[in-house]
């Protein structure tokens, strides 16, 4: 084990603790901060990998985008550590057995996959599909009908989110 | 090129398999034990991103960009799933004056 082995170690380990963090700590916005720092985390994943527009199309939508918008509906309900709904043990318990079961699965599933090659981890291969230059190709010639449909599904979207969250005449009233 | 020769190295593929499948397991456990919506939505957010790290994993493993669009196509949709649902949670609290996913059994009539 050398180098930039060492480093995917490393950033695996920490993305692991922190996103145990996200569902670990009692107060939301601590939550929500321990999220942004798993989607940094697997960003760095993703540069390892040569993946360098995942990376940070990552950062700028989930950590910019998806992220602020969960902080600013914490901070719209004032949310904080005394009205956190509480779980009972029972509960906690039984779902921490049954998402252990769901892991265990998952890994007796992957135990017994063979393939042999690694993947390279630097920058200094030359493989190029992670780049923007051959994502963009792809992307608008192979796949331009669901990027389209994307845009519809966004249009909807945004329509759904300003009905619901609209309030209504007669509250106001 | 002694940097060359430090980066010149490999991890298995086994070893996302593992971390992608301990991610989602995490994710799971927090849908499960957490009663905050908001919570819930940032977990599944979480396991969304075990999924991407697979595909961009396999994308590398076997140097073809296809699965790299496929995460682009997720992250749309998880940022169109996650503006609905925080406006539907909005709207429970504002109805309800909690976030506990428990006043959704009023919805059993």
């Amino acid at each position: 084990m050398n180098g930039a082995a060492l480093i995917v170690y490393i950033l695996g380990g920490l993305t692991i603790g922190s996103s145990l963090m996200v569902i670990l700590s009692k107060h939301p916005v601590r939550s929500v901060l321990y999220l942004i720092l798993t989607f940094f985390l697997i960003s760095g994943n993703y540069i390892m990998m040569n993946a360098q527009f995942v990376a940070v199309v990552n950062i700028i939508v989930y950590a910019g985008a998806i992220m602020v918008l969960f902080l600013f509906v914490l901070m719209l309900l004032n949310l904080s550590k005394d009205n956190e709904p509480k779980t009972s043990l029972t509960m906690k318990i039984a779902a921490t057995l049954a998402g252990g079961s769901l892991l265990i699965v998952l890994l007796a599933a992957v135990k017994d996959v063979i393939m042999p090659e690694k993947i390279m981890i630097t920058a200094m291969t030359d493989n190029q599909q992670g780049l923007v230059n051959n994502l963009g190709e792809v992307l608008f010639t192979k796949y331009v009908l669901p990027f389209e449909v994307s845009s519809i599904l966004f249009i909807s979207a945004m329509v759904g989110a300003i009905l619901l969250a609209k309030r209504e005449k007669q509250i106001i009233d | 090129m002694i940097l060359a020769t430090i980066f010149e190295s490999g991890v298995s593929i086994q070893f996302y398999l593992i971390l992608a499948s301990i991610l989602f397991a995490i994710g799971a456990i927090g849908v499960l034990v957490r009663k905050n919506s908001i919570i819930m939505l940032m977990c599944i957010e979480l396991m969304l991103n075990a999924a991407n790290l697979l595909l961009v994993a396999f994308s590398t493993y076997f140097q073809k960009s296809d699965a790299q669009i496929f995460v682009f196509f997720i992250m749309v949709v998880a940022a169109a799933e996650a503006t609905v649902g925080l406006s539907i949670l909005v709207m429970a609290y504002r109805n309800a004056r909690s976030v506990d996913v428990g006043i959704f059994n009023k919805l059993k009539g």
